[in-house]
């Protein structure tokens, strides 16, 4: 069985189609990129499989291991191992990132008929993914993501990846707004997560994370749909002649950012 | 008779069946009722009582029996009580008409007190009121810290005032813990007499009660310092009234001030904070912060800023905010594999935390956290 199966999604934002029939299929192990312009439906692909509310899903299906998992609330797909990695992950003052991820770990152990995690063997975990993504350990009592740098941001989500270690993560350019060495660290973070139970859905606009992240196919979403699909190689293409040369507009150049 | 003639008339037999007094309280008591007589009792058309119907309180006000044995008023009292508090405000008139058993709180001058004062206030029987008075007198450079708590069961009134007295260079800490019965009527003033250079905090937490009308006011002196917190928490048709009234007389003096509010149900709250900063308080810095946050289709939130500035020289900033729950949040920490609910309560927990991070007694900031815990724990979807 895949571990992902996407068949001929759809989904609106009020009255606008945005995902106008999507499909793909993740096998463990496998890492997917998605590439494409501005304004293609990256993120919402990406939010309706983790399950956000601003989107309405108006057809198709999606399995996760064989289960529905349209049908399930954000924290149970999250509990059946979905993990997104926010394009811009959201501040919440007043709320500290040690306790919150605490209550994260312990709601998916406990879902997956795992003991809860002590205060002891919790910090033990944390401390070893603060390691590995070189991050400074003041941040865990600071609140979730509150006045982060964008950097530390795209390597908190990370982090949080490493240690809740979900089946299927989806990452949104997790790559935006990192310099080289957090590039590579972050890259390394992920890399380290590759396994043969695992897939991965990589979305970025640049080849140099897929220099770090290589991945075993790779897509082009333009308007709603996965309008080419490749090897690795397809990302060296478009880096080499942009979309125009699949005969795709830039929507931000067209149209502008909305 | 008019209503009112008929109210007064029945108030008029109460207060005569007290227990006569020793001459000093006998006047006080007098001079109380005539002023209260002539109010009566507020209605909506009054501006400082528009948005609190205080019908319901008046009929169990009204049941309520006259003591059988003497007031208990300790003599040190005299040169304050009633001093402070302002007999205009009519449940602060019909309290000290009705002054029996008053609590006296003196603090030594210089005296450091570790442990804080706490006082609880038992609501009183089935449909009656109650008038508890306290006074609390803190010498020149003392120390302490105060905790009233109010509480009680079923339908009752009570209608309280306390008095602070903080003297020169004294460092004062005010909680209110208001958990009455949610059926009861809590109308309560806090008079504050802040001295020079001296620092006064109040905390101000409402949880429980059908109707609550708090009057927190301060009057600061040259260089004085004010903190005054609150933090509301109603459901279902609970209704909170804060009125605030913070008083620059004298130059140099900071307050700050926050009131945070998390409304659920039909629940209705009130914040009005009135800022006056006399013609001879230069210098004056004030702060002003009301927050609040709705978590249903149906609570109302009325808040009102009332500054009254006759100063030039100085910094006065204001500000009201009302918002719900942040749907990018919710969906955050739901992602994560954190359920609807404890999501939910996270958030207005965090919303809360900074009032929480002002209490500086550490079994009251654990009881408090364990109640909002508690109070938002069961939330129905
Ligand atoms: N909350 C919203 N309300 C209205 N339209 C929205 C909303 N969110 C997204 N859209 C629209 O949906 C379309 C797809 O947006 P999406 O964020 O999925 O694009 P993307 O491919 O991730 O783009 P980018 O590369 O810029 O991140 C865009 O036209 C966007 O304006
Ligand atoms: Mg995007």
């Amino acid at each position: 069985m895949s571990l992902l199966e996407i068949i001929d999604l759809r989904a609106k934002v009020g009255d606008r189609e945005i995902l106008k029939g999507i499909n793909l299929t993740v096998k463990h192990g496998e890492v997917h990129a998605i590439m494409g312009p501005n304004g293609s439906g990256k993120s919402t692909l990406a939010g309706v499989l983790a399950g956000r509310e601003l989107y309405e899903v108006t057809g198709g299906q999606v399995l996760l291991d064989g289960k529905d998992l349209l049908e399930m609330a954000p924290e149970d797909r999250a509990r059946e191992g979905v993990f997104l990695a926010f394009q811009y992950p959201v501040e919440i003052p007043g709320v500290s990132n040690m306790y919150f991820l605490k209550a994260a770990v312990n709601q998916i152990r406990k879902h997956r008929g795992q003991e809860e995690l002590d205060a002891m063997d919790f910090l033990n975990l944390v401390r070893e993914k603060m390691q590995i993504m070189k991050m400074d350990q003041t941040l865990l009592n600071r609140p979730v993501n509150t006045g982060f740098s964008g950097g530390e941001k795209k390597r908190n989500e990370i982090f949080q990846m490493a240690v809740l270690e979900p089946k299927l993560a989806i990452l949104d350019e997790t790559d935006s707004g990192l310099d080289i060495d957090a590039l590579r660290t972050v890259s390394g973070g992920v890399n380290a997560m590759r396994s043969p139970e695992r897939g991965m859905i990589v979305v970025t606009h640049y080849q140099r994370l897929l220099n770090e992240i290589v991945p075993d196919y790779v897509h082009v979403l333009a308007d709603g749909r996965l309008v080419k699909s490749g090897g690795k190689e397809l990302a060296l293409e478009l880096e080499a002649g942009g979309y125009a040369a699949l005969g795709i507009y830039d929507e931000e150049e067209a149209v502008g950012r909305v | 008779m008019t209503a009112v003639a008929e109210q007064n008339a029945q108030w008029l037999e109460l207060f005569t069946q007290q227990p006569a007094a020793e001459p000093w309280i006998q006047a006080l008591r007098e001079e109380a009722f005539a002023r209260f007589s002539a109010q009566g009792f507020p209605t909506t058309h009054h501006e400082e009582w528009r948005f609190t119907n205080v019908a319901p309180v008046t009929k169990v006000a009204r049941a309520a029996r006259p003591a059988d044995k003497p007031a208990a008023i300790p003599e040190q009292a005299k040169p304050h009580l009633a001093k402070y508090a302002s007999l205009d405000h009519p449940f602060v008139a019909l309290n000290t008409a009705f002054l029996h058993d008053v609590r006296v709180i003196t603090v030594p001058r210089g005296a450091t007190l570790e442990a804080p004062i706490e006082i609880t206030y038992e609501g009183p029987a089935e449909g009656t009121a109650a008038h508890p008075r306290t006074l609390i007198l803190v010498g020149a450079n003392a120390q302490c810290t105060i905790v009233e708590t109010y509480k009680g069961e079923g339908t009752y009134f009570t209608n309280a005032v306390t008095e602070i007295v903080v003297a020169d260079s004294a460092v004062v800490d005010h909680y209110k813990i208001q958990q009455e019965s949610l059926s009861a009527y809590h109308i309560a003033t806090l008079q504050a007499a802040i001295g020079r250079s001296a620092a006064f905090s109040s905390h101000s937490i409402s949880l429980g009660g059908a109707l609550t009308r708090n009057d927190v006011n301060a009057v600061l002196s040259e260089g004085s310092d004010a903190n005054i917190n609150g933090l509301y928490i109603v459901n279902g048709t609970q209704h909170v009234d804060n009125h605030t009234a913070i008083d620059h007389a004298k130059p140099h003096a900071t307050s700050h001030e926050l009131y945070k509010g998390i409304l659920d149900g039909q629940s209705h709250a009130v914040f009005n904070g009135k800022i006056i900063v006399r013609q001879d308080a230069q210098k004056t810095d004030s702060k002003q912060t009301n927050k609040n946050l709705v978590l249903s289709d149906d609570a109302v939130i009325d808040t009102k800023p009332e500054l009254q500035i006759w100063a030039d020289d100085v910094r006065c900033t204001h500000g009201a905010t009302i918002g719900q729950l942040d749907s990018e949040m919710l969906f955050y920490l739901q992602s994560r594999g954190i359920g609807r609910k404890d999501a939910r309560n996270l958030l207005i927990y965090a919303f809360a935390q900074d009032i929480v991070d002002r209490i500086k007694v550490q079994s009251l900031r654990d009881s408090l956290e364990r109640t909002l815990f508690e109070k938002f724990h069961e939330h129905p979807e």
